[in-house]
């Protein structure tokens, strides 16, 4: 079916518009606040775009973590710290410019390179599947001191996080 | 399945690198940065998963790592977002220029 495959292409791509479209609403925005929710709806695009690449779970991780915990953590740090955003504070520096011209010079030199290069795509890459017990089998050999190493990190995060936002004790300051 | 060409998912994560590079550099709001560093952080698990799907024989690789890279960007949201917090109780400014006890 060409034409329901050509439609569904034409999705992806339409998909694909929308997440560049609310990623420029992150950065261009005057309230953090609507910028917090325009990341919310490019993470969740980018998970579709993940479902399109057939890697499902990495989709719901995606908006678990993603969706439901960095974006929540930074909304409450918008809120602690809300009545400084108001609408006459500059929100960018002046180096706007600059940085549009030193971004198209990148840009210009990747996409060179993306186009030209032969990329490799073999069928039997395209093909093959990846099953959640693919991933967990990967991820509990090959990937196993990886993995210790993050869950470490993650409690020393955990500790330093409420170590940094707590008060300070009333004998220190 | 659909198949898209490789470059136009190269394209797409580099376009949203780029944006999000863009948001980090001229951002006064240090929580506005952050947020771009996630943007960045989505373009990089972006072209993993694009290749582990199109061009490795070993196609759990890319997806292991999209997860360690998801795990440390949750990880450096906290951090980060702890020291914004500590930094506004202390200075009571969350703007980047306004920050310069250690600049020349």
């Amino acid at each position: 079916m060409p034409i329901l495959e050509m439609a569904a292409k034409f999705g992806v791509y339409a998909v694909m518009g929308v997440i560049l479209i609310f990623a420029l609403g992150v950065v261009t925005l005057r309230n953090l606040f609507h910028c917090a929710l325009c990341l919310a709806a490019a993470l969740i695009g980018i998970a579709s775009i993940y479902v399109v690449l057939q890697a499902e779970y990495l989709a719901g991780v995606q908006i678990l973590l993603y969706v439901g915990a960095v974006v929540t953590l930074v909304i409450f740090a918008i809120m602690l710290t809300e009545h400084l955003a108001g609408k006459t504070v500059r929100q960018n520096n002046s180096q706007s410019p600059l940085a549009i011209m030193a971004l198209l010079g990148f840009m210009a030199l990747i996409g060179t390179v993306i186009v030209k290069t032969p990329w490799p795509v073999t069928p039997a890459a395209l093909a093959s599947k990846v099953s959640v017990m693919g991933l967990g089998k990967a991820l509990m050999g090959a990937y196993v001191f990886p993995f210790e190493v993050i869950s470490i990190l993650l409690i020393a995060v955990l500790v330093g996080t409420v170590i940094i936002a707590k008060k300070d004790t009333p004998e220190r300051s | 399945m659909i198949v898209l060409p490789l470059s136009h998912i190269l394209i797409f994560s580099l376009l949203l690198f780029a944006i999000g590079l863009y948001g980090a550099l001229v951002r006064r709001n240090i929580i506005g940065i952050l947020i771009s560093i996630e943007l960045m952080l989505n373009a990089a698990n972006v072209n993993l998963i694009a290749f582990s799907k199109y061009t490795s024989l070993a196609p759990e690789t890319g997806q292991i790592f999209a997860f360690f890279v998801i795990a440390l960007a949750a990880a450096a949201a906290a951090v980060g977002l702890a020291i914004v917090l500590a930094l506004y109780r202390i200075r009571k400014t969350v703007y980047t220029d306004e920050v310069n006890l250690l600049k020349w």
